[in-house]
Protein backbone atom coordinates (compact mmCIF):
# COMPACT_ATOMS: atom_id res chain seq x y z
CA UNK A 1 0.00 0.00 0.00
CA UNK A 2 2.73 2.46 0.93
CA UNK A 3 4.38 1.42 -2.27
CA UNK A 4 1.68 2.62 -3.94
CA UNK A 5 1.13 6.02 -2.57
CA UNK A 6 4.48 6.99 -3.19
CA UNK A 7 5.48 9.83 -5.81
CA UNK A 8 7.66 7.64 -7.65
CA UNK A 9 5.27 4.89 -7.99
CA UNK A 10 2.67 7.13 -8.68
CA UNK A 11 4.89 9.05 -11.88
CA UNK A 12 5.71 5.94 -13.26
CA UNK A 13 3.56 7.08 -16.71
CA UNK A 14 6.22 10.27 -16.75
CA UNK A 15 8.98 8.76 -16.15
CA UNK A 16 8.86 5.90 -18.91
CA UNK A 17 7.42 8.95 -21.32
CA UNK A 18 10.32 11.13 -20.66
CA UNK A 19 12.51 8.25 -21.44
CA UNK A 20 10.54 6.94 -24.56
CA UNK A 21 9.96 10.22 -25.54
CA UNK A 22 13.64 11.71 -24.63
CA UNK A 23 15.62 8.61 -26.75
CA UNK A 24 13.35 9.62 -29.70
CA UNK A 25 14.59 13.09 -29.60
CA UNK A 26 17.75 11.86 -29.14
CA UNK A 27 17.40 9.42 -32.43
CA UNK A 28 15.77 12.74 -35.05
CA UNK A 29 18.63 15.13 -33.65
CA UNK A 30 21.15 12.29 -34.68
CA UNK A 31 19.61 12.05 -37.55
CA UNK A 32 18.57 15.89 -38.21
CA UNK A 33 21.30 17.49 -36.48
CA UNK A 34 23.90 17.42 -39.62
CA UNK A 35 21.24 18.43 -42.01
CA UNK A 36 20.88 21.79 -39.91
CA UNK A 37 24.61 22.61 -39.55
CA UNK A 38 24.91 22.16 -43.56
CA UNK A 39 21.94 25.03 -43.69
CA UNK A 40 23.74 26.92 -40.98
CA UNK A 41 27.13 26.10 -43.15
CA UNK A 42 25.12 27.47 -46.47
CA UNK A 43 24.11 30.58 -44.99
CA UNK A 44 27.01 31.72 -43.08
CA UNK A 45 28.75 31.05 -46.60
CA UNK A 46 26.28 33.15 -48.39
CA UNK A 47 26.69 36.06 -45.63
CA UNK A 48 30.65 35.66 -45.86
CA UNK A 49 30.80 38.32 -48.30
CA UNK A 50 28.51 41.34 -47.45
CA UNK A 51 29.79 40.74 -43.69
CA UNK A 52 33.61 41.17 -44.42
CA UNK A 53 33.53 43.22 -47.55
CA UNK A 54 30.14 45.79 -46.53
CA UNK A 55 26.30 45.43 -48.58
CA UNK A 56 28.08 47.48 -51.80
CA UNK A 57 30.83 45.76 -52.35
CA UNK A 58 29.93 42.74 -52.26
CA UNK A 59 26.97 43.63 -54.55
CA UNK A 60 29.85 44.64 -56.95
CA UNK A 61 31.59 41.67 -56.80
CA UNK A 62 29.14 39.77 -57.62
CA UNK A 63 27.61 41.56 -60.19
CA UNK A 64 31.45 41.40 -61.55
CA UNK A 65 30.55 37.69 -61.02
CA UNK A 66 32.96 36.94 -59.06
CA UNK A 67 33.14 34.86 -56.13
CA UNK A 68 35.47 35.23 -52.03
CA UNK A 69 37.40 32.49 -51.84
CA UNK A 70 36.83 30.81 -48.52
CA UNK A 71 38.73 28.62 -46.19
CA UNK A 72 37.38 27.22 -42.82
CA UNK A 73 39.49 26.34 -39.78
CA UNK A 74 39.05 25.61 -36.28
CA UNK A 75 40.92 27.94 -33.54
CA UNK A 76 41.12 26.02 -30.37
CA UNK A 77 41.31 28.60 -27.63
CA UNK A 78 42.05 27.04 -23.70
CA UNK A 79 41.31 28.92 -21.23
CA UNK A 80 40.99 28.53 -17.39
CA UNK A 81 40.94 24.54 -18.30
CA UNK A 82 38.89 24.36 -20.58
CA UNK A 83 38.92 23.86 -24.47
CA UNK A 84 36.79 26.30 -26.79
CA UNK A 85 36.71 25.63 -30.47
CA UNK A 86 35.79 28.33 -32.64
CA UNK A 87 35.22 28.11 -36.61
CA UNK A 88 36.88 30.74 -38.19
CA UNK A 89 36.61 31.54 -42.38
CA UNK A 90 39.04 33.10 -43.86
CA UNK A 91 38.17 34.99 -47.14
CA UNK A 92 40.41 36.00 -49.82
CA UNK A 93 39.81 38.20 -53.06
CA UNK A 94 39.84 36.79 -56.69
CA UNK A 95 43.17 38.23 -56.94
CA UNK A 96 44.57 36.42 -53.90
CA UNK A 97 44.55 39.32 -51.25
CA UNK A 98 43.02 38.66 -47.96
CA UNK A 99 39.81 40.71 -47.21
CA UNK A 100 38.78 39.42 -44.01
CA UNK A 101 37.79 36.84 -41.46
CA UNK A 102 34.50 36.04 -40.24
CA UNK A 103 34.32 34.14 -36.49
CA UNK A 104 31.42 31.83 -35.76
CA UNK A 105 30.68 32.39 -32.28
CA UNK A 106 27.93 31.43 -29.93
CA UNK A 107 27.07 32.15 -26.34
CA UNK A 108 23.82 32.19 -23.82
CA UNK A 109 21.00 35.26 -24.63
CA UNK A 110 17.73 35.75 -22.72
CA UNK A 111 16.45 32.52 -23.57
CA UNK A 112 18.45 30.08 -25.62
CA UNK A 113 21.57 30.16 -27.20
CA UNK A 114 22.72 33.25 -29.60
CA UNK A 115 24.77 32.36 -32.41
CA UNK A 116 26.84 35.40 -34.23
CA UNK A 117 28.92 35.40 -37.36
CA UNK A 118 31.27 38.23 -36.42
CA UNK A 119 33.21 39.83 -39.52
CA UNK A 120 36.86 41.08 -39.08
CA UNK A 121 38.93 42.58 -41.22
CA UNK A 122 42.12 41.03 -42.55
CA UNK A 123 44.45 42.15 -39.89
CA UNK A 124 41.94 41.95 -37.50
CA UNK A 125 42.19 45.09 -36.04
CA UNK A 126 38.46 46.48 -37.04
CA UNK A 127 34.84 44.84 -36.66
CA UNK A 128 33.35 44.78 -40.22
CA UNK A 129 30.01 43.29 -39.71
CA UNK A 130 27.90 41.11 -37.58
CA UNK A 131 25.09 39.05 -38.34
CA UNK A 132 22.61 36.70 -35.94
CA UNK A 133 22.63 33.08 -37.09
CA UNK A 134 20.34 31.61 -34.83
CA UNK A 135 18.48 33.05 -31.80
CA UNK A 136 14.80 32.77 -29.79
CA UNK A 137 15.11 35.63 -27.78
CA UNK A 138 11.39 37.28 -26.70
CA UNK A 139 9.75 38.42 -30.00
CA UNK A 140 9.26 42.44 -30.37
CA UNK A 141 11.53 43.10 -27.57
CA UNK A 142 14.95 41.13 -27.85
CA UNK A 143 14.71 39.73 -30.97
CA UNK A 144 15.76 43.04 -32.09
CA UNK A 145 18.78 41.91 -32.29
CA UNK A 146 18.05 40.59 -35.55
CA UNK A 147 17.28 44.22 -37.59
CA UNK A 148 20.10 46.13 -39.21
CA UNK A 149 19.88 49.56 -37.33
CA UNK A 150 21.00 47.36 -34.09
CA UNK A 151 23.19 45.27 -35.69
CA UNK A 152 25.17 47.91 -37.61
CA UNK A 153 26.39 49.50 -34.63
CA UNK A 154 29.12 46.87 -34.29
CA UNK A 155 30.55 47.70 -37.34
CA UNK A 156 33.83 49.61 -37.80
CA UNK A 157 34.22 49.38 -33.89
CA UNK A 158 38.04 48.87 -32.85
CA UNK A 159 38.47 44.94 -31.83
CA UNK A 160 41.55 46.35 -29.40
CA UNK A 161 38.67 47.88 -26.74
CA UNK A 162 36.00 45.93 -24.85
CA UNK A 163 32.94 47.14 -26.18
CA UNK A 164 30.38 48.08 -23.36
CA UNK A 165 26.55 48.33 -23.66
CA UNK A 166 24.97 51.68 -22.71
CA UNK A 167 21.33 52.52 -21.90
CA UNK A 168 19.54 55.53 -23.25
CA UNK A 169 21.14 56.45 -26.43
CA UNK A 170 24.62 58.51 -27.18
CA UNK A 171 27.10 55.56 -27.02
CA UNK A 172 30.68 56.92 -27.74
CA UNK A 173 33.45 54.79 -29.21
CA UNK A 174 33.09 51.85 -27.57
CA UNK A 175 29.54 51.20 -26.48
CA UNK A 176 26.72 49.76 -27.83
CA UNK A 177 23.05 51.46 -27.34
CA UNK A 178 21.37 48.51 -25.55
CA UNK A 179 17.53 47.85 -26.79
CA UNK A 180 14.98 49.11 -24.88
CA UNK A 181 13.53 46.68 -22.67
CA UNK A 182 16.38 44.25 -24.03
CA UNK A 183 19.21 44.94 -22.17
CA UNK A 184 19.73 41.25 -21.36
CA UNK A 185 19.97 40.36 -25.18
CA UNK A 186 22.24 43.49 -25.21
CA UNK A 187 24.66 42.71 -23.00
CA UNK A 188 24.68 38.86 -24.05
CA UNK A 189 25.18 40.13 -27.85
CA UNK A 190 28.04 42.16 -27.29
CA UNK A 191 29.58 39.79 -24.69
CA UNK A 192 29.58 36.91 -26.68
CA UNK A 193 31.48 39.49 -29.25
CA UNK A 194 34.17 40.68 -26.65
CA UNK A 195 34.72 36.83 -26.03
CA UNK A 196 34.76 36.05 -29.29
CA UNK A 197 37.16 39.19 -30.54
CA UNK A 198 39.59 38.79 -26.76
CA UNK A 199 40.49 34.93 -27.72
CA UNK A 200 39.94 35.17 -31.70
CA UNK A 201 41.81 37.88 -32.55
CA UNK A 202 45.36 37.32 -30.89
CA UNK A 203 45.47 33.77 -32.30
CA UNK A 204 44.41 34.58 -36.23
CA UNK A 205 47.52 33.55 -38.04
CA UNK A 206 47.32 35.15 -41.66
CA UNK A 207 47.97 33.08 -44.13
CA UNK A 208 49.71 34.49 -47.73
CA UNK A 209 47.04 33.35 -49.72
CA UNK A 210 44.60 30.71 -50.35
CA UNK A 211 46.99 28.19 -51.12
CA UNK A 212 49.14 28.12 -48.16
CA UNK A 213 48.67 24.93 -46.37
CA UNK A 214 50.71 25.12 -44.24
CA UNK A 215 48.39 26.20 -41.48
CA UNK A 216 47.31 23.43 -39.14
CA UNK A 217 44.09 22.49 -39.19
CA UNK A 218 42.96 23.93 -42.15
CA UNK A 219 39.77 22.23 -43.62
CA UNK A 220 38.82 22.96 -47.01
CA UNK A 221 35.21 23.72 -47.29
CA UNK A 222 34.17 26.00 -50.49
CA UNK A 223 37.06 25.66 -53.27
CA UNK A 224 35.78 28.80 -54.82
CA UNK A 225 36.78 29.95 -58.21
CA UNK A 226 40.46 28.47 -58.76
CA UNK A 227 40.86 29.72 -62.49
CA UNK A 228 41.02 33.53 -61.77
CA UNK A 229 44.71 32.32 -59.61
CA UNK A 230 47.86 31.02 -62.09
CA UNK B 1 -19.63 7.58 -23.46
CA UNK B 2 -23.13 7.63 -24.91
CA UNK B 3 -23.20 11.14 -24.73
CA UNK B 4 -19.52 11.50 -26.20
CA UNK B 5 -19.78 12.91 -30.15
CA UNK B 6 -18.58 10.63 -33.17
CA UNK B 7 -15.58 10.96 -35.10
CA UNK B 8 -17.25 12.79 -38.15
CA UNK B 9 -19.17 15.16 -35.29
CA UNK B 10 -15.77 15.79 -33.84
CA UNK B 11 -14.25 16.85 -37.12
CA UNK B 12 -17.10 19.18 -38.48
CA UNK B 13 -17.99 20.76 -35.13
CA UNK B 14 -13.84 21.58 -35.26
CA UNK B 15 -13.74 23.49 -38.70
CA UNK B 16 -16.85 26.06 -38.34
CA UNK B 17 -19.20 25.54 -35.25
CA UNK B 18 -16.35 25.13 -32.69
CA UNK B 19 -13.47 26.60 -34.89
CA UNK B 20 -10.78 27.35 -32.46
CA UNK B 21 -9.79 30.57 -33.30
CA UNK B 22 -13.05 32.23 -33.80
CA UNK B 23 -15.27 30.39 -31.40
CA UNK B 24 -13.12 29.52 -28.46
CA UNK B 25 -10.59 31.82 -29.31
CA UNK B 26 -7.69 29.51 -28.37
CA UNK B 27 -4.32 29.56 -29.86
CA UNK B 28 -4.24 33.45 -30.59
CA UNK B 29 -0.24 33.70 -29.91
CA UNK B 30 0.24 32.57 -33.42
CA UNK B 31 -2.61 34.19 -35.05
CA UNK B 32 -1.38 37.37 -34.10
CA UNK B 33 2.13 36.46 -34.44
CA UNK B 34 2.81 35.12 -38.11
CA UNK B 35 -0.08 35.80 -39.93
CA UNK B 36 1.48 38.95 -42.01
CA UNK B 37 1.88 36.70 -44.54
CA UNK B 38 0.59 33.71 -46.26
CA UNK B 39 3.28 31.11 -46.45
CA UNK B 40 4.08 31.72 -42.40
CA UNK B 41 0.45 31.12 -41.18
CA UNK B 42 0.14 28.16 -43.10
CA UNK B 43 3.70 26.57 -42.30
CA UNK B 44 2.37 26.98 -38.75
CA UNK B 45 -0.79 25.69 -39.55
CA UNK B 46 0.71 22.51 -41.11
CA UNK B 47 2.73 22.47 -37.78
CA UNK B 48 0.02 23.00 -35.71
CA UNK B 49 -2.16 20.19 -37.24
CA UNK B 50 1.06 17.47 -37.00
CA UNK B 51 1.48 18.27 -33.18
CA UNK B 52 -2.36 18.62 -32.53
CA UNK B 53 -2.94 15.02 -34.54
CA UNK B 54 -0.14 13.42 -32.89
CA UNK B 55 -0.49 14.18 -29.10
CA UNK B 56 -3.82 13.63 -29.77
CA UNK B 57 -3.50 10.07 -30.82
CA UNK B 58 -0.72 9.64 -28.53
CA UNK B 59 -3.07 10.88 -25.53
CA UNK B 60 -5.97 8.46 -26.87
CA UNK B 61 -3.97 5.53 -26.47
CA UNK B 62 -2.75 5.71 -23.07
CA UNK B 63 -5.65 7.79 -21.52
CA UNK B 64 -6.73 4.75 -18.98
CA UNK B 65 -2.97 5.01 -17.25
CA UNK B 66 -3.52 8.78 -16.63
CA UNK B 67 -3.78 9.48 -13.43
CA UNK B 68 -6.26 13.07 -13.01
CA UNK B 69 -3.37 14.73 -11.16
CA UNK B 70 -0.52 14.01 -13.47
CA UNK B 71 -2.65 14.51 -16.93
CA UNK B 72 -0.90 18.22 -17.28
CA UNK B 73 2.03 16.59 -17.27
CA UNK B 74 1.93 14.06 -19.60
CA UNK B 75 -0.27 16.72 -22.05
CA UNK B 76 2.48 18.91 -21.62
CA UNK B 77 5.35 16.13 -22.00
CA UNK B 78 3.78 14.67 -25.26
CA UNK B 79 3.20 18.05 -26.73
CA UNK B 80 6.71 19.16 -26.34
CA UNK B 81 7.95 15.80 -27.67
CA UNK B 82 6.02 16.71 -30.83
CA UNK B 83 6.74 20.52 -30.94
CA UNK B 84 10.52 19.35 -31.04
CA UNK B 85 10.26 17.40 -33.92
CA UNK B 86 8.61 19.47 -35.87
CA UNK B 87 11.00 22.48 -34.96
CA UNK B 88 13.91 20.12 -36.36
CA UNK B 89 11.89 19.27 -39.04
CA UNK B 90 11.10 22.97 -40.24
CA UNK B 91 14.98 23.04 -39.19
CA UNK B 92 16.35 20.48 -41.52
CA UNK B 93 14.30 21.04 -44.70
CA UNK B 94 12.44 24.61 -44.63
CA UNK B 95 15.33 26.63 -42.86
CA UNK B 96 14.35 29.82 -44.00
CA UNK B 97 10.68 29.37 -43.25
CA UNK B 98 12.14 27.98 -39.78
CA UNK B 99 14.16 31.74 -39.28
CA UNK B 100 10.92 33.48 -39.76
CA UNK B 101 8.78 31.96 -37.83
CA UNK B 102 11.95 32.18 -35.17
CA UNK B 103 10.66 31.47 -31.31
CA UNK B 104 6.78 30.62 -32.58
CA UNK B 105 7.07 27.06 -33.05
CA UNK B 106 9.00 26.09 -29.83
CA UNK B 107 5.96 28.06 -28.15
CA UNK B 108 3.13 25.64 -29.72
CA UNK B 109 3.92 23.89 -26.63
CA UNK B 110 1.49 26.60 -25.28
CA UNK B 111 -0.88 26.90 -27.25
CA UNK B 112 -3.56 26.46 -25.22
CA UNK B 113 -5.54 24.71 -28.16
CA UNK B 114 -3.83 21.27 -28.07
CA UNK B 115 -4.11 21.27 -24.46
CA UNK B 116 -7.61 21.57 -24.29
CA UNK B 117 -8.36 18.87 -27.08
CA UNK B 118 -6.26 16.67 -25.32
CA UNK B 119 -7.79 17.67 -22.12
CA UNK B 120 -11.88 17.07 -24.13
CA UNK B 121 -11.16 14.50 -26.28
CA UNK B 122 -7.72 12.29 -26.46
CA UNK B 123 -8.07 11.52 -22.65
CA UNK B 124 -11.84 10.42 -23.05
CA UNK B 125 -12.27 8.96 -26.76
CA UNK B 126 -10.09 6.72 -28.91
CA UNK B 127 -7.63 6.87 -31.06
CA UNK B 128 -9.29 7.16 -34.27
CA UNK B 129 -12.07 9.94 -32.82
CA UNK B 130 -9.04 11.66 -31.19
CA UNK B 131 -7.35 11.73 -34.83
CA UNK B 132 -10.44 13.12 -36.32
CA UNK B 133 -10.74 15.85 -33.80
CA UNK B 134 -7.00 16.79 -34.17
CA UNK B 135 -7.67 16.92 -37.95
CA UNK B 136 -10.75 19.01 -37.61
CA UNK B 137 -9.28 21.55 -35.38
CA UNK B 138 -6.23 22.25 -37.26
CA UNK B 139 -8.79 22.14 -40.27
CA UNK B 140 -10.15 25.04 -38.65
CA UNK B 141 -7.41 26.65 -37.04
CA UNK B 142 -5.72 26.45 -40.48
CA UNK B 143 -8.56 28.11 -41.93
CA UNK B 144 -8.95 31.05 -39.47
CA UNK B 145 -4.81 31.18 -39.69
CA UNK B 146 -5.20 31.77 -43.65
CA UNK B 147 -8.17 33.81 -43.93
CA UNK B 148 -6.35 36.64 -41.47
CA UNK B 149 -3.15 35.94 -43.27
CA UNK B 150 -4.80 37.22 -46.88
CA UNK B 151 -6.44 39.98 -45.35
CA UNK B 152 -3.48 41.10 -44.25
CA UNK B 153 -1.29 40.41 -47.00
CA UNK B 154 -3.36 41.31 -49.68
CA UNK B 155 -4.16 44.81 -47.82
CA UNK B 156 -0.33 45.20 -46.60
CA UNK B 157 1.16 44.54 -49.75
CA UNK B 158 -0.76 44.28 -52.42
CA UNK B 159 0.43 40.58 -53.29
CA UNK B 160 -0.84 37.28 -52.42
CA UNK B 161 2.01 34.13 -51.63
CA UNK B 162 4.17 36.53 -53.16
CA UNK B 163 1.84 37.88 -56.63
CA UNK B 164 0.72 40.54 -57.66
CA UNK B 165 -3.53 40.61 -56.92
CA UNK B 166 -4.52 44.32 -56.39
CA UNK B 167 -3.27 47.14 -59.24
CA UNK B 168 -0.27 48.74 -59.00
CA UNK B 169 -1.74 51.70 -57.80
CA UNK B 170 -2.96 50.10 -54.35
CA UNK B 171 -1.01 52.18 -51.41
CA UNK B 172 0.14 49.31 -49.31
CA UNK B 173 -1.14 49.53 -45.81
CA UNK B 174 2.20 48.52 -44.11
CA UNK B 175 0.08 48.50 -41.00
CA UNK B 176 -1.59 45.54 -41.87
CA UNK B 177 1.51 43.51 -41.64
CA UNK B 178 2.52 45.25 -38.53
CA UNK B 179 1.01 43.79 -35.09
CA UNK B 180 -1.55 46.54 -35.20
CA UNK B 181 -2.96 45.20 -38.30
CA UNK B 182 -3.18 41.88 -36.59
CA UNK B 183 -5.46 43.08 -33.83
CA UNK B 184 -7.72 45.20 -36.48
CA UNK B 185 -7.67 42.24 -38.36
CA UNK B 186 -8.55 39.29 -35.86
CA UNK B 187 -11.58 42.12 -34.63
CA UNK B 188 -12.98 42.97 -37.52
CA UNK B 189 -13.31 39.04 -38.82
CA UNK B 190 -14.39 37.83 -35.07
CA UNK B 191 -17.38 40.63 -35.58
CA UNK B 192 -17.98 39.43 -38.79
CA UNK B 193 -18.60 35.52 -37.88
CA UNK B 194 -20.26 36.91 -35.14
CA UNK B 195 -23.14 39.23 -37.48
CA UNK B 196 -23.63 36.55 -39.90
CA UNK B 197 -24.22 34.00 -36.90
CA UNK B 198 -26.43 36.52 -35.13
CA UNK B 199 -28.54 37.03 -39.31
CA UNK B 200 -28.40 33.44 -39.09
CA UNK B 201 -30.10 33.23 -35.49
CA UNK B 202 -32.79 35.96 -36.56
CA UNK B 203 -33.51 34.38 -39.75
CA UNK B 204 -34.92 31.23 -38.21
CA UNK B 205 -36.42 32.69 -35.90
Amino acid sequence: MSLKKSNLAQAWLVLLLATLFGTALAGIQAKLGPVIEANKVKETMAKIPVLVLGEDLAAELAADNQALTVKSRMIEVKKNGTTKFYTVYDAWLPDGKMVGHVVKADGQGYADKIELLVGLDAQGDTITGLFVLDQKETPGLGAKILEDNWRGQFKDKATQKTLSVVKGGGAKDDQIDSISGATISSRSVAGIVNTAVANVVPRLQINDGPDDNKTPKVQSEEPGKDKERS
Amino acid sequence: MADQPTALERFIQGILPENPVYRQLLGLCPTLAVTNGMKPALTMAVSVAFVLVCANVVISLIRNLLKPHLRIVVFTLTIATFVTVADRLLAAYMFQMSKTLGPYIPLIIVNCLIICRCEVCGSKQNPFIAAADGLGQSLGFGLALASIAAVREILGTGMLMGFKVLPAFWPDWVIMVLPPGAFITLGLLLGLVNYIDFKREEARK
